[in-house]
């Protein structure tokens, strides 16, 4: 490791005047495999406060195949997201909302893959993105899936996206930035 | 599939930590709860690869975007993305954005009292060569006033996203100018603990990339994250 690497700063308050060309509601995976899924959600601060300047970026890889989800996809000729991509900038509410496939359960090396999305959290005041998973309520596979494990039991909830009212296709989940529902993050 | 990356750790104080104080924003923003370490599973270990045909040969042309052209000096920023063993990435989309030469950025909620330019919207992207370079073409933005503190400047910066071969090797961050007095004051630049890695943010001037009658060059080379020299721990 010869050259240091370069130092991460905060998104700011002005990134969609660059970002947003990237923004999408919905993200695109391969197949037609796994029910389509609503997740909707709100972004709070340390006061409590909803976080109207906000982006997410989500990414999901096939467990199954082990592989992401590449289809017919090639870059040469790709016009379109890259599948199981997203990026979903929250309104001036601090809400978001996006579609996606929900993935299934998989197994490499022995190990068990509940189902999940990988989430990265940016915005003005992190001087660099929080790293974040979406899980999904009621997943058998979660009891065994690795990461979930090393997560204490009373915090795991908060990176469950649960069934609302509105049908079990249609999640909740939000993310606290900070205090006692303080959803879980990651150090990669 | 080739066999995605194993990513290695950042080396201590090359990134800012979350809470910062002396940024005001990060104070209700960063985390309190110690990060849980997470092991590099696919998901982590690869990532979106964007398409040549997301990208248009003009995007990377900032002052082309509409029929007159924008005020300000004329620069030509470029440069290698590398990763920390120094291999090129390629392929790889670079996207930015920047206030224009008077400081005001094209956005609704910036309320800075200076002029928009109607020539000049302040974003561009592009894909790296195969031998990881790029280069953008744009108006070197201004100095604008914030309210973390009393009489709280930005220096000049572009804003830089960057996608590597991994979700481990996103990158989000600002590149500077050489010289900028407002440098020493900033906390947003100030938060890298590691002084060397700190002033990789600061481009240099490129006599190389100087255009004669026409733009002043600026070099920023940018090193992600890279691959693991050793395997990882399992």
């Amino acid at each position: 490791m010869s050259h240091v690497p370069t130092p991460s700063q905060t998104v700011g308050p002005f990134f969609s005047i660059g970002l947003s060309a990237l923004c999408r509601p919905g993200i695109e995976c391969a197949g037609e495999k796994g029910n389509r899924v609503t997740i909707r959600g709100r972004i709070l601060d340390g006061d409590g406060e909803p976080v109207p300047d906000a982006l997410l970026e989500i990414w999901q890889v096939d467990h199954v195949s082990n592989e992401p989800y590449q289809g017919e996809q090639t870059i040469e000729r790709r016009k379109t997201l890259p599948f199981g991509f997203g990026r979903i900038a929250t309104n001036e509410c601090g809400e978001f909302q996006f579609s996606t496939r929900k993935p299934a359960a998989g197994q490499k090396d022995g190990m068990i893959y509940a189902p999940h999305l990988a989430v990265l959290v940016l915005m003005r005041g992190l001087l660099r993105h929080l790293v974040t998973r979406i899980y999904f309520a009621g997943e058998a596979a979660n009891e065994q899936d690795m990461v979930l494990k090393l997560v204490p039991a009373e915090r795991r909830e908060t990176l469950l996206a649960m069934p609302s009212p509105d049908g079990d296709n249609d999640l909740r989940w939000d993310i606290h930035l900070q205090g006692d529902r303080e959803t879980v993050f990651f150090e990669v | 599939m080739a066999e995605p990356p194993i990513f290695g750790k950042l080396a201590d104080g090359t990134q800012p930590h979350y809470l910062h104080p002396e940024y005001r924003s990060s104070v209700k923003r960063a985390p309190t709860r110690p990060l849980i370490v997470l092991p590099h599973t696919l998901s982590e270990r690869t990532g979106p690869v964007f398409g040549q045909d997301m990208v248009r040969e003009s995007d990377r042309d900032l002052t082309a975007q509409h029929t007159g052209e924008p005020l300000g000096e004329r620069i030509v920023i470029s440069g290698r993305l590398l990763d920390e063993g120094g291999k090129p990435v390629r392929g790889a989309l670079i996207e930015v954005w920047q206030a224009n030469a008077a400081g005001r950025y094209k956005h609704k909620m910036d309320q800075h009292r200076a002029p928009l330019d109607p020539n000049f919207n302040g974003f561009g992207r592009t894909l790296t060569d195969a031998e990881g370079r790029y280069k953008f073409i744009s108006i070197k933005p201004g100095a604008y006033p914030w309210g973390n503190h009393a009489n709280a400047w930005r220096p000049a910066h572009v804003h830089f996203s960057i996608f590597g071969a991994g979700l481990l090797s996103r990158l989000v961050t600002q590149m500077y100018f050489p010289g900028d007095p407002l440098l020493a004051y900033d906390p947003i630049y100030n938060c890298i603990p590691d002084e060397k890695a700190k002033q990789g943010l600061i481009s240099m001037f490129d006599w190389e990339n100087t255009s004669p009658e026409f733009a002043l060059g600026y070099r920023f080379d940018i090193v992600l994250r890279g691959r693991d020299a050793t395997p990882m721990e399992k």
